[in-house]
């Protein structure tokens, strides 16, 4: 399996000489499985460079994988140029939004307005699919296997765990870890506690032992407390939970718009001292746009 | 005869979607909605107060879509599983619809509803918290919810509710009897199959389903709500149009080891006063 990341910034595309190395664009992974089939993780703006390099593959089939609705992970999807050639294809895969009960053409649905973007769906030449996933639920997108996991975020958001021939990855999209909304000594506490354990349980079994963890570390630890509820983990939250489900790689990503690299690789730096690295541990790494690495 | 058709169980399930909450909780939930950081627990607390939106959120959580392998009971559940906005949001765009009018054509007193049904919810728990044997909250939810197909009735079908209101006292029979004998079904029907419907946890649709018959002793749930809207009744915390008292059925009593009488002597002028107030501060009967 191999995996090319074209957009590791969180919330807005942060183009800028102090994010040159790390890059601006938000998130976007490309997938190539043993066969080279194609996957892509979430539709950020990275999707545009992407796809600009499957213009010579083409006819492009390409099994596409929202982790949630969020702006930073599909305004870059009316820029998929592939979707404007006949003979392609797409399949837009994503959760329901319990909210308004549409299914995940909502995230072309809502962009394609002609108010924000001169072409109609209609108007694409491309054939596009929607799958609305369930939590929980597996599905074949070539010959790599993909199951969506509800995690913790302000919208409905799915990590994926991906697994084709014996090597298995796992994105988180956005998430932050659960935390109690009661105090000890609450009447509901310790029935929280209980949920919040069982939930952890479920996610942690569904990355249990991946050979490469994706996962949001938007903040320090530092910054977190000002920041709770807003969906998102921690470099440390990030490391301690790859130790935890016993994951090979961890590729920290989501970088915060307004951190430069040096910041970024400082804080990082900060955040593996605090988590030493022992022989047969998970491999620490902060993921930059264009990196590709091969398992 | 008593079931009702699949067609009248589709529309008035359409109806349920449409239908406004209590308007105490409607005005907290724009009110909290309006800071970002709103607390959480309160959120909460004003969501698990409110049939309709208990109701409505259970729904959502309960579908097909989600496949959960054990049903969900409780909103605390929902929070963790779908996240605070989530449920926020929902519970939000519940809010939009408007508000319950307190005056219906039925002259069915929804706030008096409201109270009997949040005294019910707390004796149940606390019933339940005394004998063990199920999940307190959830028996606050089957409590909560036990005479959801009366707002059902006043809401969508009040002139039949306003007859089966009227005979009950005039004739001395119950009021299930008279809405059988109005509408050809009764509100344990109509509750139990909107929660069958939306897929509910199967001792919830029970719960509804036997609150007025022997069956209800079949399980600890049963006999909690059973019980509990007994005593409400007695008691006095508010009315659901149903002011006769029924003496609890062999299989309810074996679960307590007592009579109604005895059993309310057990849970005590305090705990009954705590219950009390705490229904009277969700229901706010006293609003316009």
């Amino acid at each position: 399996m191999k995996i090319k990341f074209w957009g590791v910034r969180g919330s807005i595309p942060s183009p800028r000489a102090g994010t040159v190395r790390y890059g601006g664009n938000t998130t976007c992974i490309e997938i190539r499985t043993d066969n080279n089939e194609l996957i892509i993780l979430d539709g950020g703006t990275g999707i545009f460079p992407l796809s600009q390099t499957l213009l010579k593959e083409m006819p492009v089939t390409a099994n596409v994988f929202i982790t949630h609705s969020h702006w930073d992970h599909i305004h870059g999807l009316p820029f998929f140029i592939p979707n404007f050639i006949p003979g392609n294809k797409m399949r837009l895969h994503g959760a329901l939004d319990p909210v308004s009960g549409r299914g995940i053409e909502q995230v072309m649905d809502v962009q394609l307005q002609y108010s924000y973007f001169p072409v109609r769906e209609a108007e694409m030449k491309a054939s596009i699919e929607y799958v609305s996933l369930s939590p929980g639920e597996t599905v074949q997108a070539g010959s790599a296997t993909v199951t969506a996991t509800l995690l913790n975020h302000p919208v409905v958001n799915f990590g994926y765990r991906v697994e084709c021939n014996g090597k298995s990855l796992f994105f988180t999209g956005d998430h932050e870890p659960y935390s109690n909304i009661y105090s000890p000594g609450d009447e509901s506490y310790e029935e929280y506690r209980g949920l919040i354990e069982a939930q952890e349980r479920i996610v942690f079994d569904a990355m249990h032992g991946v050979d490469v963890l994706i996962a949001d570390s938007s903040y320090t630890i530092n910054e977190y407390p000002a920041k709770q509820g807003w969906g998102h983990g921690t470099f440390d939250s990030c490391m301690q939970m790859a130790d935890a489900v016993g994951a090979k790689i961890l590729y920290c990503t989501h970088h915060e718009p307004t951190r430069d690299d040096d910041v970024l690789e400082r804080e990082f730096a900060k955040a593996l001292e605090r988590h030493p690295r022992r022989k047969g541990m998970a491999d620490f790494r902060l993921a930059r746009e264009g990196i590709e690495i091969e398992f | 005869m008593n079931e009702i058709s699949e067609e009248l169980n589709k529309k008035l399930g359409e109806a349920v979607e449409r239908m406004p909450a209590f308007p105490k909780s409607v005005q907290k939930i724009l009110e909290l909605t309006r800071d970002l950081n709103c607390s959480p627990k309160v959120l909460v607390q004003v969501i698990e107060n409110d049939p309709v939106i208990t109701m409505k959120i259970l729904r959502v959580l309960n579908s097909a879509y989600y496949r959960l392998p054990s049903k969900i009971t409780s909103i605390n559940h929902s929070v963790v599983f779908l996240g605070l906005n989530t449920v926020k949001n929902i519970a939000l765009s519940i809010a939009a619809i408007g508000i319950m009018p307190k005056k219906n054509a039925a002259g069915f007193d929804v706030g008096q509803y409201l109270l009997h049904s949040l005294s019910t919810a707390a004796i149940a728990k606390h019933l339940c918290g005394k004998i063990g044997g199920a999940d307190p909250m959830d028996c606050y939810v089957a409590g909560l919810l036990h005479d959801f197909g009366k707002v059902v009735f006043a809401q969508f079908m009040p002139e039949q509710f306003k007859t089966a209101l009227e005979k009950s006292p005039e004739l001395n029979i119950s009021l299930f009897t008279a809405e059988q004998a109005a509408i050809g079904t009764d509100h344990t029907v109509v509750g139990s199959m909107l929660a069958e419907k939306w897929q509910f946890p199967k001792p919830l649709i029970d719960s509804i389903r036997n609150h007025h018959s022997e069956k209800a002793g079949e399980t600890v749930m049963g006999a909690c709500v059973f019980a509990a809207n007994q005593i409400s009744k007695k008691m006095q915390y508010g009315s659901a149009g149903d002011t006769r008292i029924e003496s609890l059925p062999p299989a309810v009593a074996k679960h307590f080891g007592s009579s109604l009488e005895v059993l309310i002597d057990s849970i005590g002028d305090d705990e009954l006063g705590r219950i009390l107030e705490h229904a009277k501060q969700f229901s706010q009967v006293d609003a316009s």
